[in-house]
């Protein structure tokens, strides 16, 4: 399932850049569709939880990790046609935009924080970390949401309603963990029992 | 001939191929006729040309395509296909201008009788965006010193100011306070009497497509893109500094002058750079756009880092 979802915006992607469908800036149209994907399914990733909770659909525990790692994905390919396409590889430029620019700043360090978690992503680094330290390093997509968020704010001229929809989804779904935070682990360990614990496997 | 009533649907077959059209520009410049209009037209042909030939980089003429469905143009929508996608009726026609302020021959002209006393020009022109992008386009228009004089300002107009159409019947963008509507922008005197300043009424020998700011618009070379106000309904004469409204919405990112500077970034980007649209690899941005050696001189002794 969480490959056939990994397929979709890679399918909308392929094929817009296959029929046109990118126009005449398929740089710029891809680094705004890649962006969107990421931002969008973390904020899949983040609801997961509470939607489970809502409709007590346990089985939706199963995508979250999958559709985090699809977003970091595509925010790394964001970044990756950023650094390559759109900077050419000037380096000096690319320094001095995540230093000097605050909306380039925020993403960079969105994608600083979702890289140790796609890279603890896999089964068995659950089980080497162990729930407890997991969880607690994977409380970082909350700041990720956030800075992603901000990174999308920041970067809009004028129309801002749309990133301002993002943020208020984000911090809805803040507002409704945040009777668990995840960094004091006990209250956690015991509200989040239905996520597949390896470590006790 | 560049304002046709009633010609919203031209066959494709009488739109000139990209190539022909070149050669025909070449042909003209080769016969020596309308060498003037060319001449003031060559921008292209100015130092700045020169330079980006030297490294390898030609101006060659953005598509019509291209020029016609990657806009900004917000009374439309704020994505760059939204103008292209939402404009299609909108052409521009009947169409009045409203002239006052200090000028002698203020009132409301119907636009074709105001510019039946002109030719249109062709001038090829880049365009810069703020944003980093740029083209190069060829412009049919008249140049607004030449309307300007003919409405006769006084000598209390000090500088123009001109507004777009507000009418969110036609202009969905403007049902949303996006921007503070109407668009207004405004230019010095002496910017607005440049001989390269153009109002505009085609590209590529067709009049202005609805995405474009039909059925006239600005045309500022030098000076970032949202200066070339679109769709004009008002032009005044007036003594002060004419509020402008990216000015009004932003106003440490986005100054009165606007002039293209390298050298000084906008807020959240480089502006030393630019990506002209159809190509990959980012190019310099030459100081005025490439257009120094014309109009360096209206700014001699201002600070442009303060009025950028």
């Amino acid at each position: 399932m969480a490959g056939v979802l990994a397929l979709v915006p890679l399918a909308n992607i392929g094929w817009d850049a296959a029929t046109g469908g990118l126009g005449v800036e398929p740089v710029e149209a891809l680094v705004r569709r890649t962006g969107w994907w990421a931002l969008t399914l973390l904020v899949v990733t983040l609801a997961v939880t509470p939607v489970r909770r809502v409709t007590g659909w346990n089985r939706l525990i199963q995508i979250r990790r999958p559709v985090g790692v699809i977003s970091f994905v595509y925010a790394l390919s964001h970044f990756v046609i950023y650094v390559a396409i759109k900077q050419w590889f000037a380096l000096s430029f690319i320094i001095e935009d995540i230093l000097e620019r605050p909306f380039i700043t925020a993403g960079f360090i969105t994608l600083c924080l979702l890289t140790p978690l796609a890279a603890t992503s896999t089964r068995k680094s659950i089980r080497r970390l162990g729930g407890k330290k997991w969880r607690r390093l994977h409380w970082l997509i909350y700041p990720a949401a956030l800075l992603g968020v901000l990174h999308y704010f920041w970067l809009v001229k004028a129309d801002t309603r749309p990133p301002l929809v993002y943020a208020a989804i984000v911090i809805a779904l803040l507002m409704m963990r945040l009777d668990l935070p995840a960094p004091f682990a006990r209250k956690a360990a015991r509200s989040d029992s239905a996520e597949p614990a390896p470590s006790r496997s | 001939m560049l304002i046709r009533r009633g010609s919203d649907h031209i066959p494709s077959s009488e739109i000139t191929p990209e190539a022909v059209y070149l050669n025909r520009r070449k042909f003209i410049g080769r016969l020596g006729a309308g060498a003037a209009a060319i001449a003031a037209g060559v921008p292209l042909g100015s130092q700045a040309h020169a330079a980006s030939q030297s490294r390898g980089q030609s101006d060659e003429l953005t598509p019509y395509e291209a020029i016609t469905n990657y806009n900004n143009f917000y009374e439309f929508g704020t994505d760059k296909e939204d103008p292209a996608r939402h404009a299609g009726n909108f052409t521009g026609h009947p169409w009045s201008v409203d002239v006052n302020g200090h000028v002698s021959k203020a009132a409301t002209y119907d636009l074709p009788d105001l510019l039946s006393s002109f030719t249109p020009e062709e001038r090829v022109y880049r365009l810069r965006c703020v944003e980093a992008w740029s083209m190069v386009i060829p412009w049919q228009g008249i140049p607004l010193r030449d309307v300007i004089n003919y409405l006769e300002p006084t000598s209390s107009a000090k500088y123009v100011a001109f507004q777009t159409l507000h009418d969110p019947e036609q202009m969905r963008g403007q049902r949303a306070r996006v921007l503070d509507w109407p668009y207004v922008e405004g230019l010095r005197m002496d910017e607005a009497m440049h001989p390269l300043t153009l109002l505009a009424v085609g590209i590529y020998e067709r009049p202005l497509l609805g995405q474009n700011g039909p059925p006239i618009r600005l045309v500022v070379p030098w000076k970032y893109g949202f200066k070339s106000v679109k769709s004009i309904v008002r032009i005044s004469f007036v003594e002060e500094e004419p509020p402008t409204t990216w000015n009004i919405m932003a106003p440490q990112e986005y100054g009165f002058y606007a002039n293209v500077n390298p050298e000084v970034d906008h807020p959240r980007w480089s502006q030393a750079r630019e990506r002209r649209v159809g190509e990959l690899r980012p190019r310099p941005t030459p100081m005025f756009n490439g257009y120094g050696d014309q109009v360096a001189s209206l700014y001699s002794g201002m600070d442009l880092t303060r009025y950028y």
